[in-house]
């Protein structure tokens, strides 16, 4: 079987980004940056279902500029078997992902989709479900697990949703969300990192695909919202009821 | 042209941030001089309908039968591109729970239409407000398409204020729930006296300073003496200490109840932007440094396994006197 994971890059998810300057966009100078921590999980879900269901093939997918080749590398590293990247400078938006994941599905035909449910920079969560819009392969989202039938014609995910947890059956080919109790995902071992320098990324422009990017969401400005300032420090526990009876008046 | 909004309820009771959504809707329509309806689908649908009439709405739609008996991400949103579609919507809103987030990209992507994802606020020229970056940064954005998907963060809007009655009108399913290659196979639900926290006025969370599952009781005692809800942090979910569905956080359920007391948990950028817009928020940590301080209201450096029990007896005392 065949599997296509993706693979965002994303600011360092625990460092506080800033704006830059002139308010168009955040101030990169110096800043890290990782593979969006759901598509970790997602390429770790991807190698654990090779290992477990007798091999798949995990194929990465990035959209972006040169240098996302980084983390297309550290996915590769952690063992998938090659990359496509789509190199654009555009700002693509959860719609256009979505459309150019479909144009790859279109010559790769994977049979499962692993994407991350959001993406920590702009956390809009939609890409993996207008791809099963668009596709019309079933989705689950929020997987918090997955377990594959023997003939690999399915898997019955159970998804972390409000209220409990919900088990599905969906057909193969299917888009499953990853959500952040999926898995552990992996260190990259030294041996796997120099292996994976050898792996293939194919790199594949939007005219190779023939997409002419559209976004439908158009950013027009980012503010910093107002910081919330530290309050008092009290001493005491007789000191904190009192405070939230007669100051805060909450209790 | 006008306004849909996919409302939410479980069980025949009306979610409460579907109020919310409507309210902002009905701004967003009166802006567009048109009007708003309300679609609630699934068993209970009618029932909770009684919930959403009373509010200046149009219609409210409501999809009921044996086709909608079990949820599924596919039928809810085929059901409501089509009420959108007859309805002649070009704006359709819903709630920024696990159901309207899964269900509205699908109607974004079908209806043709750009979508924003938990806006917090709407401008003049229908710009969406949203934060972004674990809600470091505020972003404006247009949606460049005529139609126009948005979920709706639920702790952005009070709930909509009483308005004349809609027309209730049912909804002929056409879609087949047969037809998604997808089958239900079992529900396991959370089940718990407290309030809900997303709509609960106090929240008690507990972190990974609770040391071991079983201490949760100090947060449930003091969340039960409020009558507040319980929440957690990743790394205690991550844990086994509690379930999911009580994560607070970027990537859990956003909160912001009158009074929010954090216990034995560091503030993480991830958690502060599930929370920090709380009324009142309290931090009790034993390191001073903890990053939670820095929004709290109150705080107090102590170990949370001495302070929290005495502040239960001390709110206690209050409370009888
Ligand atoms: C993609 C991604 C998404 C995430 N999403 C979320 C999310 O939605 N929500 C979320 O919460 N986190 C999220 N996280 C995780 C987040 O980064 C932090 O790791 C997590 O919030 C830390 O949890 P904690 O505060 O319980 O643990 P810690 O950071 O370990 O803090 C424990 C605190 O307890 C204090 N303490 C210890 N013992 C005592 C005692 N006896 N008395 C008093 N205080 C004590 C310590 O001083 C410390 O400050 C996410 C991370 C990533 C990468
Ligand atoms: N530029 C991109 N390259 C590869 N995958 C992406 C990209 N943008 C989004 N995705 C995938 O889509 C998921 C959801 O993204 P979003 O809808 O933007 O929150 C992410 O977790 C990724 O798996």
């Amino acid at each position: 079987m065949k599997i296509l994971v993706m693979c965002k890059q994303v600011p360092d998810p625990d460092i506080k980004v800033k704006l830059n300057a002139d308010g168009t966009g955040i101030n990169t100078d110096g800043m890290k940056f990782v593979v969006n921590p759901f598509d970790e999980i997602a390429n770790e879900e991807a190698l654990r279902i090779h290992e477990k269901n007798g091999g798949a093939e995990v194929v990465v997918l990035g959209i972006g500029p040169k240098d996302i080749t980084t983390q297309i590398r550290s996915c590769l590293a952690m063992g998938s078997n090659r990359g496509i990247h789509v190199v654009t400078d555009d700002v693509i938006d959860p719609d256009n992902v979505a459309r150019i994941i479909q144009k790859v599905m279109d010559d790769e035909k994977p049979d499962l989709v692993l994407i991350g449910k959001q993406a920590v920079d702009d956390d809009s969560g939609q890409a993996g479900q207008i791809l099963s819009a668009l596709t019309g392969y079933p989705q689950a989202c929020y997987a918090s697990e997955i377990v594959l039938d023997d003939g690999k014609t399915k898997a019955t995910v159970t998804r972390e949703i409000d209220g409990g947890l919900e088990t599905i059956d969906v057909n193969f080919p299917a888009i499953i969300t990853a959500d952040l109790r999926l898995n552990e995902p992996r260190y990259a071992s030294l041996p796997n990192i120099m292996k994976a320098k050898r792996k293939e990324i194919k790199a594949l422009s939007l005219d190779d695909l023939g997409f002419t990017p559209s976004p439908k969401v158009k950013l027009i400005s980012l503010t910093a919202p107002p910081e919330r300032q530290a309050g008092v420090i009290v001493k005491t526990v007789d000191e904190l009821v009192d405070k939230l009876i007669n100051e805060a008046k909450v209790i | 042209m006008s306004v849909l909004i996919l409302a939410e309820q479980k069980k025949g009771k009306l979610v409460k941030a579907s109020l919310g959504v409507m309210n902002i809707g009905a701004t967003i329509a009166s802006k567009m001089g048109t009007d708003y309806n309300v679609l609630l689908i699934g068993e209970g649908a009618k029932d909770a309908a009684a919930a959403a009439v009373n509010s200046g709405a149009g219609k409210v739609f409501v999809a009921e039968g044996d086709k909608v008996a079990t949820y599924m991400d596919e039928l809810w949103a085929d059901i409501t591109l089509d009420v959108a579609n007859t309805a002649g919507a070009t704006v359709v809103l819903g709630l920024a729970t696990t159901q309207g987030k899964a269900v509205m990209p699908r109607v974004a992507a079908k209806l043709d239409a750009g979508m924003a994802s938990e806006i917090t606020g709407v401008t003049d020229d229908l710009h969406f407000i949203r934060p972004v970056y674990a809600g470091n940064l505020n972003a404006e954005v247009e949606i460049t398409t005529e139609k126009k998907v948005a979920t709706v963060r639920g702790t952005a809007f009070e709930p909509i204020a009483e308005g004349a009655a809609a027309a209730i009108e049912d909804v002929a399913i056409a879609a087949d729930p047969a037809g998604y290659n997808k089958a239900f196979v079992k529900l396991e639900e959370t089940v718990s006296d407290r309030p809900p926290l997303t709509e609960a006025a106090v929240v008690v969370s507990g972190g990974r300073g609770l040391k071991a599952a079983e201490n949760y009781k100090i947060v449930e005692e003091l969340a039960d003496l409020l009558g507040g809800a319980v929440g957690a942090t990743r790394a205690t979910v991550d844990a086994g200490w509690i379930h999911n569905d009580y994560q607070v956080g970027q990537t859990g359920k956003i909160v912001a109840p009158d009074l929010y007391i954090a216990v034995g948990l560091s503030g993480a950028i991830q958690h502060l932007a599930g929370m920090k817009d709380s009324k009142v928020i309290v931090a009790i940590n034993k390191d001073e440094e903890a990053p939670i301080f820095s929004v709290a209201d109150y705080g107090l450096v102590a170990d949370l396994f001495e302070v929290v029990p005495d502040l239960v007896q001390k709110v206690k005392a209050a409370k009888q006197g």
